[in-house]
């Protein structure tokens, strides 16, 4: 189980969501103790200042799993793109 | 059964042309453009930019296209989202749906404009005359508009 320790995986970021983390995409090693969306949310809000302002009211970003929508307590295990946004407002 | 995502304008009239052509089962054609408004909530647009998700956007129309084809006996379909800049009065998102009938017809291009509101991911941000721009807030009347389809 060498990839227990860390897998990568990259995180893209829109709208108001990408200018407050201040990038677009990035990769990342997470650690195996992140299990689910909101593992990833927690994670992430420890990574800086940016993140946890970007994350502070997380009822107000959604997540995607490899370019389908997901709720929080969706499994990221064999995830190779996660994504953060505000709710949509196209059409 | 198309979608696509461009930066260029749509002429309805070609994409109903194109979308029909010779054929002689279709009885039906619902055309619905979305267009920038000069004011939005109150406020004065001066601009509109629209963000999307390369990919997801793509997936998530096909997906959204798929369901209104199950629910309804839709002989074509087409959804066209524009990405890019824009000023008020440009068009934004074309759905065409073609049905033996009108009822089918106008129900689909509810359903998919519905939908693609709440799940298609694009993210809009205003500019003002004074050049403040703001993201867009969802819209809570959107998800009410799309939940009235049950789960579809």
């Amino acid at each position: 189980m060498s990839e227990a320790l860390e897998r990568p995986v990259r995180l893209l970021y829109f709208a108001w969501v990408r200018e407050r983390v201040g990038c677009g995409s990035e990769e990342v090693s997470l650690p195996s103790s992140v299990a689910t969306v909101a593992d990833l949310v927690d994670w992430l809000k420890t990574r800086g200042p940016e993140f946890s302002q970007a994350f502070e009211r997380s009822e107000l970003v959604r997540a995607a799993v490899d370019k389908a929508h997901v709720k929080p307590d969706a499994s990221i295990s064999g995830a190779r793109e996660i994504a953060f946004f505000p709710p949509v407002t196209g059409g | 059964m198309a979608i696509r995502v461009q930066r260029e304008d749509f002429n309805v009239s070609s994409e109903v042309d194109a979308l029909t052509g010779e054929r002689t089962d279709i009885g039906a054609v619902v055309t619905f453009v979305g267009r920038v408004r000069a004011a939005n909530e109150g406020r004065e647009i001066a601009s509109l930019t629209l963000e999307h998700y390369p990919g997801m956007t793509e997936a998530e129309l096909e997906r959204i296209e798929a369901k209104a084809m199950a629910r309804w006996p839709l002989q074509a379909s087409l959804v066209v989202h524009r990405i890019g800049d824009f000023v008020p009065g440009d068009n934004l998102v074309l759905v065409v749906t073609a049905s033996a009938h009108r009822q089918a017809a106008f129900e689909a291009a509810g359903f998919l404009m519905d939908y693609l509101k709440t799940r298609a991911p694009f993210w809009k941000k205003e500019t003002d005359p004074e050049g403040n721009s703001t993201w867009v807030d969802a819209r809570l009347g959107d998800e009410t508009a799309a939940d009235r389809w049950g789960s579809g």
